[in-house]
């Protein structure tokens, strides 16, 4: 099971591309301007992903084909980057998922007549609705349903405070029922917390 | 903590440490009776538990291989995964919501009270609610459940404030925080709840009743336990008389061992445990140990599940507190007129975003999802708890080529609804949804049953053996000194979550174990 150890995308400022030569290839992003509650967590707007087994293309084209499965359009790349991440990593690990995912993104570029990366969003999302059902969309959705909702990004960006243990504690004194906009349950129905 | 001899025959094994198997091992010691428990898992503790849903899940959750079949869409969702339960010391009484209610008496009678229904294997329990009550008043003291006892009940956080005004607006008349096996103030030497959520992970202050940090303990403070953990149970052997004589176990360097025993117990959750069973198919017993009624592995229940998330205007945060923060039991009772018999409960649920991206529908993608999912933080929701019909098709049985990483036959769970099943489901979605949309849901989310996690009836009681694997004390009518001590006995699963009542079988089968060993009938 992944755990989310995923901050550690967001590179240190002044990243070059020599730091880079051992992997097949990275995706390279800025935070976007509007992605504040990243930004709050990153030491630098500026984030890379090496890849360790799949060449540039084809990770561009999974972090797109993510975006395209599960589409928030205010989820920012970095976050997408992190289920290319985990693809990588399996597929360093698995030359079955290599090919697949390698074979794959071959296919969505010759059902989009060469380029699926270069089609506008609602093309390249016909494709994927024509694909679904092919084990490249399964093994795609089947591991951005995980990577993508369970990393620090992701909780910041959705509003999920994540391990209440390691963050500040139990919601006793903290919210855990500070919901204004109805009204409050009788005494007898929920009683008064105990803080003693 | 004990030791004993492997070829020590005068010790009870118990099989499993979890609700079952961890109450009767410590009731037994406390009644001077020697015990070997063996779990599958490691032992964790409130200090290792990990407030992290999918971290969480890697430590605790079952995870060998199991094959599943039937209608039902937890097979097409996560074909390995029939059940949501544990493999680790306390079994899943770490994972627990910690609900704990009683059954109703009509529920012990189910065949007598639903009649004859097509395609259902309904019977009465062989015990009345009479007879349990003074066990459910021992269990809930020992437990410390809210609202029993003296014990006040928890507060409510947010989810249950969206819950109860909906539950007022609709017009429901008993709805509450619920009877929790959570301490509400300190108790038995453990803490007050938190709030921390994550109650499903392992509770990290220790409030939420468990067997790994009370019963086991308990019991291994008299010297008379020994828990041997990570050792998988492999076998229960028998002499040429019939009679258990002791068990073959896999340890955790995986090699073959054995331990000899007066009794044998098994508790090792409504699959593993008629799965065992089955495995110990011999010339003597060719279907399977204590099942000459053919029912081992039969009438296998899941609750009547789904749940139903809502998205409100402004936000909720539901995961903040406790799993199942309240309760609505208007609809427990039966009432034919609705369109099925047996009943069922509302209880507030939450999940965090990891595991609500993957069970708010699984398998699915695109706009609709990702728009319910960009709403998480306004999200309120309940889980559906009902009785579900017992059916003879439904069923554990042994892979007939699937191996687990012991070399043993993996397990197949095979479920289908049965049209009870279906009608009490969507009679509770429509009511849920109404609940929410009286109080201003913007989008409101039917959600499929996720993997089992209350399984029963695999080895259910009976009052005559042709009917069923085992009598009113748990003992099985085939084998006098083999018993089954989990949710396995259920004879009909009523509309209430489990644990309570495992635990009231539980001490009750303690009490009849140590008088039938002390006037060695066994």
């Amino acid at each position: 099971m992944s755990t989310p150890t995923l901050l550690s995308l967001v590179a240190k400022p002044g990243l070059s591309r020599r730091q880079f030569l051992k992997g097949t290839g990275f995706i390279i992003g800025t935070l976007w301007v509007s992605s504040s509650a990243l930004i709050a967590l990153a030491p630098s707007r500026a984030w890379a992903l090496e890849l360790k087994s799949l060449d540039e293309h084809t990770g561009q084209a999974l972090l797109t084909l993510t975006r395209r499965i599960f589409p928030h359009d205010k989820l920012d790349d970095a976050v997408y980057a992190l289920v290319v991440k985990d693809l990588d990593a399996e597929a360093a690990g698995a030359p079955e998922t290599k090919d697949l995912l390698s074979n794959g993104v071959a296919a969505l570029d010759k059902a989009a007549g060469g380029d699926w990366l270069g089609l506008a969003p609602d093309k390249q999302f016909e494709i994927v609705q024509s694909m679904a059902g092919t084990p490249l969309f399964g093994k795609v959705r089947g591991k951005a349903v995980v990577s993508l909702y369970n990393n620090e990004l992701a909780f910041a960006h959705f509003g999920y405070e994540g391990n209440a243990f390691e963050h500040g504690g139990g919601y006793i004194l903290r919210g855990f029922n500070d919901l204004k906009w109805l009204s409050q349950p009788s005494d007898g129905a929920s009683p008064k917390p105990f803080t003693g | 903590m004990a030791t004993f001899a492997q070829d020590d025959d005068s010790v009870v094994v118990v099989i499993g440490s979890g609700a079952g198997g961890g109450t009767l091992a410590n009731e037994l010691c406390q009644r001077g009776v020697n015990v070997v428990v063996l779990e599958a898992g490691k032992r964790e503790s409130s200090a290792t538990f990990i407030n992290d849903e999918w971290g969480s899940f890697g430590q605790l959750a079952w995870l060998d291989k199991r094959t599943t079949s039937g209608s039902w869409r937890v097979a097409k969702d996560f074909p390995n995964l029939p059940a949501w339960v544990c493999k680790t010391v306390g079994g899943t009484t770490t994972h627990w919501a910690g609900a704990s209610l009683r059954f109703h008496e009509h529920e012990l009678r189910a065949r007598t009270t639903y009649g004859a229904i097509k395609g259902a294997n309904l019977l009465d329990w062989p015990l009345t609610l009479k007879e349990l009550e003074p066990y459910y008043g021992r269990a809930e003291d020992k437990m410390g459940v809210t609202r029993t006892h003296d014990v006040p009940g928890l507060p409510g956080n947010n989810n249950f404030k969206v819950f109860y005004n909906g539950a007022v607006k609709v017009g429901y008349k008993d709805c509450n925080t619920g009877h929790m096996a959570i301490n509400s103030r300190p108790r038995a030497d453990r803490g007050s709840c938190q709030q921390y959520g994550f109650c499903f992970q392992g509770c990290k202050s220790g409030a939420k009743w468990s067997t790994l940090y009370t019963e086991i303990p308990a019991g291994e403070k008299t010297g008379k336990l020994e828990l041997r953990t990570e050792c998988h149970v492999a076998r229960i052997e028998h002499d040429a008389k019939g009679k258990v004589t002791g068990i073959v176990y896999f340890d955790k360097d995986r090699k073959e061992q054995q331990q000899k025993a007066r009794v044998v117990c098994v508790a090792g959750n409504s699959i593993e445990t008629p799965r065992l069973l089955l495995m110990s198919a011999s010339n003597k017993f060719p279907d399977g140990l204590a099942n000459s009624s053919g029912q081992v592995g039969r009438n296998y229940q899941r609750h009547t599940t789904g749940s139903v998330y809502a998205t409100f205007e402004q936000p909720v945060n539901m995961y903040r507190g406790t799993t199942m923060a309240g309760i609505v039991t208007d609809e427990a009772h039966n009432n034919p007129k609705r369109g099925f018999v047996g009943g069922y409960e509302l209880e507030t649920l939450s999940l965090g975003l990891p595991f609500m991206a993957a069970f708010l529908d699984p398998g699915a993608w695109g706009p609709q999802f990702t728009e319910a999912m960009d709403n998480y933080v306004n999200m309120a929701g309940l889980w559906i708890v009902g009785e579900d019909m017992p059916q003879e098709s439904n069923r554990v049985t042994l892979h007939a080529t699937e191996k687990d990483q012991w070399g043993l036959p993996v397990p197949n769970v095979h479920y289908d609804d049965h049209p009870n099943d279906v009608a009490m489901r969507n009679h509770a979605y429509k009511q849920s949804r109404a609940l929410y949309e009286s109080v201003g849901a913007r989008m409101v989310y039917i959600v499929p049953p996720y993997p089992s996690t209350h399984n029963l009836g695999t080895c259910r009681m009976s009052a005559k053996a042709k009917d069923g694997v085992c009598n009113k004390w748990g003992q099985t009518h085939d084998v006098a000194n083999l018993f089954i001590s989990d949710g396995s006995q259920y004879t009909t699963g009523a509309a209430e979550n489990p644990t309570l009542t495992i635990v009231t079988l539980a001490i009750r089968q303690a009490e009849y174990i140590a008088k039938q060993m002390n006037t060695r009938a066994i």
